[in-house]
């Protein structure tokens, strides 16, 4: 660690905002909560689901949580980091086309070439950059660890420069848009607007068989879990700790020793590889990936569902993901001309009254309950807090 | 440590629920049948269909006029009684604009609504995205658009114009006014980089000279460099394959540039009635399209279409072709439905070789094989009231050739 900035004498004593910063270690009623909301949530979704939704509400279920994965990844990168990330659709992306390039050229068969390449690129043979996606041991690694090295490449550019809010929302969403631009202009190799569909086979399984959408299903259901039990680590770890710090004074880290830089860097790479996972299960999910899935309007309908679900909290991102993308499921079919505007009535809603999300809808409940004074809640606690947190920039 | 073990019990419990809910369900599936081809619901007197068109989004203006149009097909079917003594039920969806909803959307239609068949779609990457859900399915989608060809699946009926329906007689025309080269303008998506390889092909068959060919990403409203290229050119005409609201910027800078469709005309392939209200008269007065319908279309079954919409949806709204495409893609529904006696996909299908109908645009004939339908061909040129008229059409119904299979130049192509 070099270069120290010399931080405020006055922020350097003034205690940190109390909220949202987790307790370092959980005790023992914390970690049993924690494993009874887990199988709770795993009979929720291994038992109580596959009974009780038809194969193809199910199948939404499946697409809906893999929208929960990236919402998780963001939860770290936002909700924990400060990072407004309003580009998780390319990490979303290149996990997506990774995953759906290997399918198509195992649909192809060895040696062929995905349909539409013939079509749109009079293509003789297959472009260089396609041919290791053939290969399960190279695409499957691929779909997280690419996402996470593009990450890393732009994260370590721009952190270190201290490029951060506005600058480092606007620059993630530059992202997203050139990715598309790139994307569609490539027509003959990347099936340009269309994307890549029609999808038959995820290793072997015909995907078309509503045995195999469930296994898919499990598989979702499955890394989900995972995944949230994973940031629950994270979150109460050590580097926890550290990264709400960096989110909440940059400079008050700086001084003490640590490089918030890196700090950053590991959320960011982490959220990106979380959705790279995601988009690489949503493939066989739904069987397509296309620009529109990656783009800035879906980058911000991933940020929009943490925002709902409440982003600082472990489950708040995964509730608010699934709620945004089920209402707009049921809204849509219910009254598919006017559906929009009460899909935005929703979100005027949840923001103004319940800034903290959904996940804080229990705490204020419980609050009421145990009569202690409510705290003061809605606008005015959402202005305090920014205000708090507004800091110098660093020369 | 006690976190290690909390993490044990954890896991022991997820495997544990994980298990019996594999074998809860693996069981279930097998009595719900078989994967493939959910038949329709017709057991009531009243028949589904789908009706799957974005009614939000940047395509909606024109997919409203779509669904409009289907909806008074379906009338005019049920005020007769119906398709085989049921009345049709329309259940609509909004596809959004977004090519992923569209097939969501496809999917509950087929088996959660269990329709007959669905009408809808315009973008090509739309179609892209549901043909699969029919495929596996087996279930039936009428798709009402001109498009680029190069496709033909077995559970979709094109009743738009192909190809060698639209674009090659446009540039048919074009060679027969004397044009001896061409600049290429289009939005940038697959129906306008497919349509352009084509018209490449064509030029470089027969003596023509592409001189350029630009692409603006869908919305694009900034056209002045593309316009001042277009402008020294010097090209004889320019074939314009732009869709929705980039027309409107594109024909603004086009006239302030001081081009005139009679010094360098314009063909253009999505451009109907609908779009040359939104776009304004005064700055395409006198350009050219490419189409299979105009509202002014003569003949007694344009008149009473045109005044059946009107009266439904009000005096102001033109026809247009997809419009009139997806109008005559209901009646051939039903004229397939009642020679099967069925409304099974299979016979349904089985059935469509051969079957015409007195459209609007005039007599169209179902192509069984291709699953297109065969229909004239006219270039129309836009007035100052707003409509088109006529200046030129094939004479008789052009058989369609999705994958221009009868033009040795396009040899290359699929």
């Amino acid at each position: 660690m070099t270069a120290v900035t010399p931080a405020p004498p006055s922020t350097a004593v003034r205690p940190a905002p109390a909220g949202t910063v987790p307790p370092g270690r959980p005790g023992g009623r914390s970690r049993l909560r924690t494993v009874a909301g887990f199988a709770f949530g795993a009979a929720l979704l291994f038992a109580v689901a596959p009974l009780v939704l038809s194969d193809f509400r199910l199948a939404l279920l499946a697409k809906y949580l893999c929208v929960a994965m990236v919402a998780v990844g963001i939860g770290i990168a936002w909700g924990r980091g400060g990072m407004l990330t309003l580009g998780q659709g390319v990490f979303f992306g290149l996990g997506g086309y990774a995953m759906a390039m290997h399918l198509k050229l195992a649909d192809a068969g060895p040696g062929g070439m995905p349909d539409f390449m013939q079509l749109y690129g009079q293509l003789d043979e297959l472009p260089l950059w396609w041919r290791p996606f053939a290969s399960p041991w190279f695409a499957l690694p691929a779909t997280v660890l690419l996402p996470m090295a593009v990450a890393f490449g732009l994260g370590s550019l721009v952190f270190r420069r201290r490029v951060r809010g506005a600058y480092f929302a606007i620059l993630s969403q530059a992202l997203a848009a050139a990715m598309v631009i790139l994307l569609i202009g490539q027509q003959g190799t990347t099936g340009g607007t269309n994307g890549l569909t029609d999808i038959k086979g995820f290793f072997g399984y015909d995907l078309d068989d509503p045995v195999n959408q469930r296994m898919v299903y499990f598989i979702i259901a499955g890394t989900l879990l995972a995944l949230l039990a994973l940031t629950r680590q994270l979150i109460h770890s050590r580097y926890g700790e550290l990264l709400v710090a960096v989110r909440d004074g940059e400079e008050r880290v700086r001084f003490l020793g640590y490089d918030p830089a890196s700090v950053k860097l590991v959320a960011y790479v982490v959220a990106a590889g979380m959705a790279g996972l995601a988009g690489a299960l949503f493939v066989p999910a739904v069987g397509i990936i296309s620009p529109a899935l990656i783009g800035i309007v879906p980058s911000i309908e991933f940020v929009i569902g943490v925002a709902v679900g409440g982003r600082a909290t472990l489950l708040g991102p995964v509730l608010g993901a699934v709620a945004v993308a089920w209402a707009r499921t049921a809204l849509s079919e219910r009254f598919p001309g006017t559906w929009t505007y009460l899909q935005g009535l929703l979100f005027v809603v949840v923001v103004a009254f319940l800034p903290g999300g959904l996940a804080s809808l229990w705490a204020l409940a419980r609050r009421r309950d145990g009569g202690e004074p409510p705290p003061r809640r809605g606008w005015l606690s959402l202005g305090r807090r920014r205000a708090e947190r507004t800091e110098v920039p660093a020369a | 440590m006690s976190l290690f073990r909390g993490r044990r019990i954890l896991a022991g419990a997820m495997t544990l629920v994980a298990a019996a809910a594999m074998t809860a369900c693996g069981s279930k599936t097998t009595d719900e049948g078989g994967a493939t081809g959910v038949t329709a619901d017709v057991s009531g007197d009243t028949v589904k269909v789908g009706l799957l068109n974005s009614l939000s989004g940047t395509m909606a203006i024109s997919e409203v006029t779509v669904r409009d149009s289907i909806m008074l097909a379906v009338e005019e079917i049920n005020a007769a009684g119906g398709v085989l003594g049921k009345k049709i039920q329309p259940v609509g969806e909004d596809g959004a604009s977004d090519w992923p909803t569209f097939a969501e959307k496809a999917e509950k239609l087929i088996s959660e609504d269990r329709v007959a068949a669905v009408f809808g779609c315009w973008t090509s990457a739309s179609r892209k995205a549901v043909k699969p859900v029919f495929e596996k399915n087996k279930a039936l989608l009428f798709y009402p658009v001109q498009y680029e060809g190069l496709e033909q699946s077995p559970y979709i009926f094109y009743t738009g114009a192909t190809t060698n329906q639209q674009i090659v007689p446009g540039l048919d025309y074009l060679k027969s006014q004397g044009a001896k080269s061409v600049y290429l303008v289009g939005s940038d998506y697959v129906f306008p980089r497919t349509a352009n390889k084509i018209i490449k092909a064509y030029a470089a068959a027969n003596g023509m000279t592409v001189l350029g060919e630009d692409y603006a990403p869908l919305g694009s409203t900034e056209f002045g460099t593309i316009v001042n290229k277009v402008k020294s050119s010097g090209a004889d005409a320019v074939f314009n394959t732009l869709n929705g609201d980039s027309n409107v910027a594109f024909f603004k800078e086009y006239k302030s540039a001081g081009l005139t469709a009679a010094g360098m005309p314009v063909v253009s392939v999505s451009i109907a009635e609908e779009e040359v209200k939104g776009i304004g008269t005064q700055y395409l007065e006198g350009q050219l399209t490419a189409w299979n319908y105009y509202q002014t279309t003569p003949g007694a079954a344009n008149s009473k279409f045109v005044a059946a919409y009107k009266a439904k949806y009000g005096a102001d709204k033109p026809t247009s072709d997809p419009m009139e495409a997806a109008y005559v893609g209901v009646h051939l529904w039903k004229a397939m439905v009642e020679k099967a006696g069925a409304f099974d996909v299979e016979k349904v299908r089985a059935a469509s070789d051969g079957i015409t109908f007195d459209a609007p645009e005039g007599l169209v004939t179902v192509d069984g094989k291709t699953q297109h339908i065969a229909k004239t061909a006219r270039i129309g040129k836009i007035g100052a009231d707003g409509l088109i008229t006529e200046v030129w059409n094939s004479g008789k119904p052009v058989a369609p050739d999705p994958y221009l299979k009868t033009y040795p130049w396009a040899s290359g192509l699929s």
